[in-house]
Order: structure tokens, then C-alpha cells, then sequence
């Protein structure tokens, strides 16, 4: 029970992550209508970042954090502005191996800078205790990032339903020329989208990082694979729709890896998606597609 | 309606022409709307006018040609600029937001607008179209088709602008809310609004217009007094099926 019990709340951390890097590809693809595979490297980049702070510039972790948010931000809208706005026209496909690009790209600049060796990542505030409930130890940090999950999706719910631009992303996601006739500059729509998806990815880079402390090069290539099938899963376009896929995602990738196999702890995931779309091909809360010219 | 023409006309499109790729949709075409008319652009499926509505909304860049809005050129300026500039234009098909409510579709109607001014202008539009307040909280897609429309008017006139383009918008519609359509537009006119309208019903817009446009393919192919249109042989013939 005890063993159920850890693995639950392990799944429900990792998956939180998962969540917060689905949000990114999530929203790029509501509102951009394009597959931002670059949205795992920002990632990388981002624990990079807040890793330099830590170690090098003796930089508190918090304005480490800071730092590394601030500089997603602009590299998030610098990517959009030089990479993708250019063929905003374009075929989706001609996009879609432009973001493969970029993150092949991102992972090269980041091997020129910090070298291929693993870094270990530091001991924050975000990993540095424990809590004991009966006999069961939980690291810090697996309860700080399912708060900051909990915490994000409260915000951005909010963000969504209340605030001007919040209201203008949703008119972008559901038709931009009628978006444009109200007066909202797409552009900018679409940059505010990967400013926020891109410092969301920062603190999704720290928080995997303080669970998982082994950082180099390719450390976002798997989460950010995995938050994109969470994004589908949940429903792509739907922002609780990444909470729910991103959580049920770690939830069964802990569960598989620990009651089926180790090894097949990946696979699994996969399967369980194949099946979600299979019976419904929106995602669990999706909305059927309506194809638009 | 000559004294009205004595003035600069609001609108002032100018020989423009549209291309989608290699297909030359709209081939010189120019029109003018004075304030306070009604101008109907009346033509068979496919002729341009929704290309024409579009290009002036800005959706679509003229290659050749001008556009004035009060004087001042506006092609090319880009569609999400041109409501700060005082147009409006209310899109074939509705195109409203289906998955917001009624009432946030009308406040993103209107987005170029200081958030004070948004709550006079939505109880103005709740008397006009009482239905649409009783349905404030309602998701947009699940609205008629009648309604839907309604909506996408007011959200057009939440922007205060000063001309406002319909693209036909009665389509669809049972005859008893395409009468309905026309007593709004006559009733906006009379309160001084300003309107280009484009429709396939021609008997119903040549009524409510003071002058009309014709296009065949690309082009206009007469003009003049809603009046004098509306008793004209050929366009009898073509469009008014007598
Ligand atoms: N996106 C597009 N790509 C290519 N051709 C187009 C496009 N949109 C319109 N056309 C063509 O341009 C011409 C004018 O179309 P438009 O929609 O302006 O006609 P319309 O007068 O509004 O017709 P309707 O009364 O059916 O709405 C048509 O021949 C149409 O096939
Ligand atoms: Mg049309």
C-alpha cells in the first residue's frame, strides 16, 4: 500500500511536469496551428540557464529562476519571430521539419556551450528536505511541482477566461481572420503564446532537473516527446486537456515502469495513447477537429 | 441623395484588383459609399463580392488600385488595423466565436475599444436584439442559425464603426427572419449608420438601398439608384427571376 501509495504521487510529480511542457505545445498549436517540436530543447536551455546561475554567477536559486524564465521568454519569441513567422503561409509540413530544425539546432548550440559531459544539477530549496507521512519519505521537490502545476493551471485558466489577451488567444485558436476583424494583431497573439509556453518551459526544466538532476544536451528531448503525447492525449488545443494527459501520462509511466517492466516503462505510455486515440481521436477532452480553409 | 454626394464619399474604392495565385478574381472594380447611404453590391454566386468585402476588410491585398477611408489610403494596412480606423465588416458565413459565450463575443467585438465605453454599448445592443440578452450566457455555437447571425451583427456594431459591411446576411434564413435582417438595417440607417451590403437576395437589398452596384465576374457592370436597379430589365431578368 505504502509502495502504491509513493508511486502514485511519483506519477502525479513527473506527470506534473509532463503537464507544464504540454501547456507550451499545447497553446503554440491552439493558437499557431503549428507542432512546436523546438519546445523541449527551451527546456534544456532553460536548466541550463538556472544551473549557470546556481554554479557559476552565484546567483540565488529563486533569480536563477527568474534568469532562466526571462531568457525562454525572449529565445521563445525569437525562435516564432525568425523561424516560424516567415512561413506563417507556408505548408505545415515545411514548419513542422523547420521546429525539428530548431531543436537540432538549440541542442547543438547548447553542446558548443556546456560541452557533452552530464552537469549534475544543484540542491535547491526546491530538493533539499523531505517529508515523512508514516513511513513514507516524499522528496520536497515532488511536492513542489505538483503545487506549481496545481498553480499554473489556476493561473492560466484565469489568464484565459478573464484578461484581454487572454481572450484574443481564444479567438486566434478558433479563427484568425475573424480574430483580425475584431482588431487583434495575430502576430503579437502568437508571440505572447510562446513567451508564455517558453517560460513555462524553464520552470518545467528546473523542476524535472531538481527530480531528475542529470543535465546535459538532449535532457528535453524526451520529456518534451512526452509532454507533446500528453498534449495529444489530453487533447491538443485544450488546456486542461494537457493538465489531464500530462498527469495520467507520469501516472502510467510510474505505474508500468514499476508493476510491468522497467524497460518497457516508455513503450507502455505509448500504447495506452495509441489506444486513448484509437477510441477517440480528439483526445480525452478534445474537440472533434472541424477542418477550416 | 445628391446633396449627400456633394460631399467626399467615406469609401472610395479605386480600379482595385485581387488575384488568389494565378486566378484574377476581382479585375478593376470602383466604388464609393457617402455617409449615412445604404450601397448594395448585388451579383450571381461567385462574381467577388465577398473578394471585394474582404479586400476592403483588409483580409486580402489588392494587387493594383487604392482604397480611402475618409481620405485616407487603407490597402494593405492589414485587417486587424482597420477597426481602429472606423470599419467594420460583418463576414459571410458569421464567423463568430462558437465556443465563447454571447456576451464575450460581443465584447470582443469590441477589442479596439477603452473597456468604460464596452458596458453602454452592450446594453445598447441587448435592446436592439433583445434575444441576445436573454441568451448573454450562452455558447455561441449552440445559438440558431438566426440568432447567430444577430449576434454576428452586433458584434460588428459593438465597434461603433463608421461603415459597416454585411456580407449577406440573410443567407440561410427563414423569410420571416430575413425581413427581420432588413428592418435592423433599416433601422440602423435611420439612426445615421452607415452601410455597404452585399446579398444574393437582390429583391430585398435593392428595397433597403439608396444606390446598387452589379457585378459579373470580377467586374461592375452597372450602377445607379436602388430604385432605377430594381425597375431595370436585365437586372430583372438575371437577378430578381421575372
Ligand atoms: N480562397 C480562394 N482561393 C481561390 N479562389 C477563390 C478563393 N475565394 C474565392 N475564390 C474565387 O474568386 C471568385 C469570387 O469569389 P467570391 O467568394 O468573392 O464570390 P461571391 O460573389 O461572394 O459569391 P457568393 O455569392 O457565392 O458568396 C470565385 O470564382 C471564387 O471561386
Ligand atoms: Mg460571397
Amino acid at each position: 500500500m505504502t509502495a502504491f501509495l509513493r508511486f502514485l504521487i511519483n506519477g502525479v510529480s513527473l506527470g506534473s511536469v509532463y503537464a507544464i511542457i504540454a501547456l507550451g505545445y499545447t497553446m503554440v498549436y491552439g493558437i499557431a496551428k503549428m507542432l512546436n517540436f523546438a519546445h523541449g530543447d527551451v527546456i534544456m536551455v532553460g536548466a541550463y540557464i538556472s544551473y549557470c546561475g546556481m554554479q557559476y554567477w552565484g546567483v540565488p536559486p529563486v533569480a536563477s529562476i527568474l534568469t532562466a524564465m526571462v531568457v525562454c521568454t525572449v529565445l521563445g519569441i525569437t525562435i516564432e519571430g525568425l523561424a516560424y513567422r516567415p512561413l506563417r503561409q507556408a505548408a505545415s509540413l515545411a514548419v513542422l521539419i523547420t521546429a525539428i530544425g530548431m531543436s537540432y539546432l538549440l541542442q547543438n548550440v547548447a553542446l558548443m556551450i556546456w560541452g557533452a559531459n552530464p552537469k549534475t544539477f544543484p540542491q535547491t530549496f526546491i530538493n533539499g528536505a523531505s517529508l515523512n507521512v508514516g513511513d513514507m519519505s516524499i522528496s520536497s521537490a515532488t511536492i513542489i511541482t505538483i503545487l506549481a502545476n496545481v498553480l499554473i493551471m489556476v493561473a492560466l485558466t484565469l489568464f484565459t477566461a478573464k484578461t484581454k489577451m487572454g481572450k484574443a488567444m481564444r479567438c486566434v485558436s478558433e479563427d484568425r481572420g475573424a480574430a483580425e476583424l475584431m482588431g487583434i494583431n495575430v502576430n503579437r497573439t502568437i508571440s505572447v503564446t510562446f513567451a508564455i509556453g517558453s517560460a513555462l518551459a524553464a520552470i518545467a526544466g528546473v523542476l524535472l532537473c531538481s527530480s531528475y538532476p542529470i543535465l546535459q544536451p538532449t535532457t528535453g528531448s524526451m520529456p518534451g516527446i512526452k509532454a507533446f503525447t500528453a498534449a495529444v492525449f489530453g487533447g491538443i488545443g485544450s488546456i486542461p486537456g494537457a493538465m489531464l494527459g500530462g498527469v495520467l501520462l507520469g501516472v502510467i509511466e510510474i505505474f508500468g515502469k514499476a508493476y510491468i517492466s522497467t524497460e518497457l516503462g516508455d513503450a507502455i505510455v505509448f500504447a495506452v495513447l495509441i489506444v486513448v486515440l484509437l477510441v477517440k481521436p480528439s483526445g480525452l477532452l478534445g474537440k472533434p477537429m472541424r477542418e477550416k480553409v | 441623395m445628391t446633396d449627400i454626394q456633394q460631399a467626399a464619399p467615406l469609401l472610395r474604392v479605386n480600379d482595385i484588383h485581387v488575384y488568389y495565385g494565378a486566378i484574377h478574381a476581382i479585375k478593376g472594380i470602383s466604388l464609393e459609399v457617402y455617409e449615412n447611404e445604404i450601397v448594395t453590391l448585388i451579383g450571381a454566386n461567385g462574381a467577388g463580392k465577398t473578394t471585394t468585402l474582404n479586400t476592403i476588410a483588409g483580409l486580402l491585398k489588392p494587387r493594383q488600385g487604392t482604397i480611402e477611408l475618409n481620405g485616407t489610403p487603407i490597402q494593405g494596412v492589414g485587417a486587424s488595423k482597420m477597426v481602429f480606423q472606423g470599419l467594420a465588416l460583418c463576414p459571410e458565413g458569421r464567423r463568430i466565436f462558437q465556443q465563447m459565450t454571447v456576451k464575450e463575443n460581443l465584447e470582443m467585438g469590441a477589442f479596439s475599444r477603452p473597456n468604460t465605453e464596452i458596458e453602454g454599448s452592450l446594453e445598447e445592443m441587448f435592446q436592439r436584439f433583445p434575444r441576445l440578452k436573454e441568451r448573454e450566457k450562452q455558447i455561441a455555437g449552440t445559438l440558431s442559425g438566426g440568432e447567430q447571425q444577430m449576434l454576428a451583427m452586433a458584434r460588428a456594431l459593438m465597434s461603433r464603426p463608421k461603415l459597416l459591411m454585411l456580407d449577406e446576411p440573410s443567407m440561410g434564413l427563414a423569410p420571416i427572419l430575413v425581413e427581420q435582417i432588413f428592418d435592423i438595417i433599416t433601422e440602423l440607417h435611420e439612426g445615421g449608420a452607415t452601410i455597404l451590403l452585399v446579398e444574393q437576395n437582390a429583391q430585398m437589398a435593392l428595397r433597403v438601398a439608396n444606390r446598387a452596384y452589379v457585378m459579373e465576374t470580377g467586374l461592375i457592370t452597372m450602377q445607379g439608384p436602388a430604385e432605377e436597379l430594381l425597375h431595370n430589365d436585365a437586372v430583372q431578368k438575371a437577378y430578381l427571376g421575372s
